[in-house]
């Protein structure tokens, strides 16, 4: 069904994608040698992933509330530092892997509940002023951050370990690759398979594509949409807080990821095209890639990673010069 | 006529915007079965209406019934499940979704298990057959496939009224829905509408500016003035009040000379 829907943009879309993705690709093989090459797409690729992890539930809050969560970043690191204060606390003896499918676990049901309540407490009474849930979201991602700064001070925390099996490095093509970078990887897609099969095969997800269109028309239709919202909401932050504590054993967990997660997954949805699910899944990926080949390029010849966050702006600009919308955006 | 039941009915109905009358102790009474247009200038609080009868708006003051049950302060969503089912002045759809999953979505929405995720939408043919019945009805079938934003305005139009007739609702709330059609469509598309208004044995309440659209089909007109109702009756009994024809109705007319065919006015 959802075939028949992708018309000639869809593809042209794509095919942008996918030509932007090739040039890069080549771009690699003509500078570095094979191995490097196979460790920079794999650095790419779990980049992405963290990225996509922050930008998912952004783009889709942004799609169907019409919010644009300036606290997503924060809930990400408040997921890292929940993720680690349970990891720390469980009694002595207890495994690594246990401790650490707990704090993931423990992540993800935090992060809900968090967003529930936000979307029901913060933003609900602040529907009809749009401008003033920005401003909200901000004012929050400022008070988490200052929070946590406080309680656990500025420098952040040691990362925790986690289990053998990802605690270590494997050889790929000529380089060494850290598996616990592949969990991300993997993670990372399994969440993006999830969110697309639930946004297209469910029927919460067709009632979620369809008030990104039009929610007044689906409340119209019968359907209790705030509640929908508080459950978007919820799922959104969620994500994230998974993905901070996803990412928090390897980047380790200090007070400004948040700020930095934050910029880049805005720099996502607008290459993404805002509201667009896939837009975003796959803008994240080149986001990484981007960023991962520009740091190599960077670090080989001027000894600094410094052009790499640059780049990812030169990418941003150059997308919304060919293409206003973003890649998937459509004009409203 | 007047023995039948009523259906919906507002009591001293009153939207105020600051200074402004709206709408302004309104008591309407529509009964059951009948097509009842509310017809009036621009300005003459129509729209206002439409929105207080379909729960999109809070009144100022007074009071909607809905078959005797007090509706006024219901939540807009909880309309459809009662029976009422409304259109927009603005076409209404989901553009990216096909004509199919439109209608679908309606026909979804008013069934019991939207919060179990994990239930896949294909499992439940019954929501497959209304939604292709409806299509079936307002002659979109060879359609389904595409994509909505494909259609043409006329066919956007119909997707609307597809979506509506998907829920089977007991009253049909029409906010000027021949708005942006072509003038040759308009007849086919009103005709349509009387078609299902009849077949359906539906109660359906239709919000137009162009009262020559519904002069031959409605059963009954309420004429809107300047926030309150200035006459009701038969399209005859309207067509000849004085009242209305020295308020407005002769700027009406000019209106509806320069807008092209003549429809069967008295």
């Amino acid at each position: 069904m959802t075939t028949k829907l992708r018309s000639g943009f869809w593809r042209q879309s794509l095919l942008i994608a996918g030509l932007f993705a090739i040039a890069l690709l080549a771009l690699n093989f003509l500078i570095f040698d094979t191995g490097i090459v196979a460790v920079v797409l794999l650095s790419g690729f779990y980049q992405g992933m963290l990225f996509f992890l922050v930008a998912a539930g952004m783009s889709i809050v942004f799609g169907l509330l019409d919010v644009l969560n300036l606290a997503q970043g924060s809930f990400f690191m408040l997921g890292a530092y929940v993720g680690f204060a349970i990891y720390n606390a469980l009694p002595e003896g207890t495994p690594i892997t246990v401790r650490f499918v707990a704090a993931l676990v423990g992540a993800v049901v935090f992060g809900g509940v968090l967003g529930a309540g936000v979307e029901i407490a913060l933003l609900r009474p602040l529907y009809v002023r749009p401008i003033f849930q920005i401003v909200l979201t901000f004012g929050l991602a400022t008070a988490i951050t200052e929070l946590v700064r406080g309680i656990y001070g500025p420098s952040g925390l040691v990362p925790v370990e986690p289990p053998a099996a990802l605690n270590t490095t494997i050889a790929v093509m000529r380089g060494q690759f850290e598996t616990y970078r592949l969990f991300i990887i993997a993670v990372g897609l399994v969440l993006m398979i999830g969110i697309s099969l639930l946004l297209q095969r469910t029927r919460l997800g067709i009632i979620i594509r369809a008030g990104v269109q039009d929610s007044q028309m689906v409340e119209a239709l019968g359907i209790n949409v705030r509640r929908v919202f508080t459950l978007v909401f919820a799922l959104g932050t969620a994500v994230a807080a998974l993905g901070g504590m996803t990412a928090a054993p390897f980047l380790g967990a200090y007070p400004a990821m948040g700020e930095q997660f934050l910029l880049t997954a805005i720099i996502v949805i607008v290459i993404g095209g805002m509201s667009s699910f896939e837009g975003t899944a796959i803008a994240a990926l080149l986001v990484g890639l981007t960023r991962a080949t520009v740091e190599q390029i960077s670090l080989q010849y001027l000894n600094t990673p410094i052009l790499a966050s640059i780049s990812i702006l030169v990418f941003m600009v150059v997308v919304l010069l060919v293409r206003p919308t973003g890649l998937f955006g459509r004009e409203a | 006529m007047t023995e039948a039941q009523v259906i919906l009915e507002t009591r001293d109905l009153s939207r105020h915007f600051g200074g402004l009358k709206a709408v302004d102790g309104v008591n309407l009474q529509i009964y059951q079965g009948e097509l009842h247009s509310i017809i009036g200038p621009n300005g003459a609080g129509k729209t206002t209406l439409f929105n207080l009868l379909s729960s999109t708006l809070k009144p100022t003051r007074g009071r909607v019934f809905f078959k005797g049950r007090d509706i006024t302060h219901l939540p807009p969503y909880r309309m459809a499940h009662l029976g009422i089912g409304r259109s927009y002045q603005i076409t209404n759809i989901f553009p990216s979704l096909t004509v199919f999953e439109n209608v679908r979505v309606a026909v979804q929405a008013l069934g019991k298990h939207n919060f179990n995720p994990l239930t896949p939408i294909e499992q439940f043919q019954e929501y497959r057959e209304q939604a292709l019945e409806a299509l079936e009805l307002t002659g979109l079938t060879h359609v389904a496939a595409v994509p909505a934003l494909a259609l043409s305005h006329g066919d956007k139009r119909k997707l609307e009224l597809a979506i509506l007739l998907a829920q089977n609702p007991e009253l049909l709330l029409l906010d000027e829905p021949t708005s942006g059609l072509a003038g040759e469509d308009v007849p086919e598309f009103m005709q349509l509408i009387e078609r299902i208004h009849r077949q359906g044995q539906k109660t359906t309440v239709l919000v137009e500016h162009n009262m020559n659209v519904v002069m031959s089909l409605s059963d009954r007109i309420t004429v809107m003035h300047q926030g309150q109702i200035l006459a009701v009756g038969t399209p005859q009994e309207i067509s000849q009040n004085p009242e209305v024809q020295k308020a407005y109705l002769g700027e009406m007319y000019a209106g509806i000379e320069q807008a092209g065919p003549g429809g069967e006015m008295a």
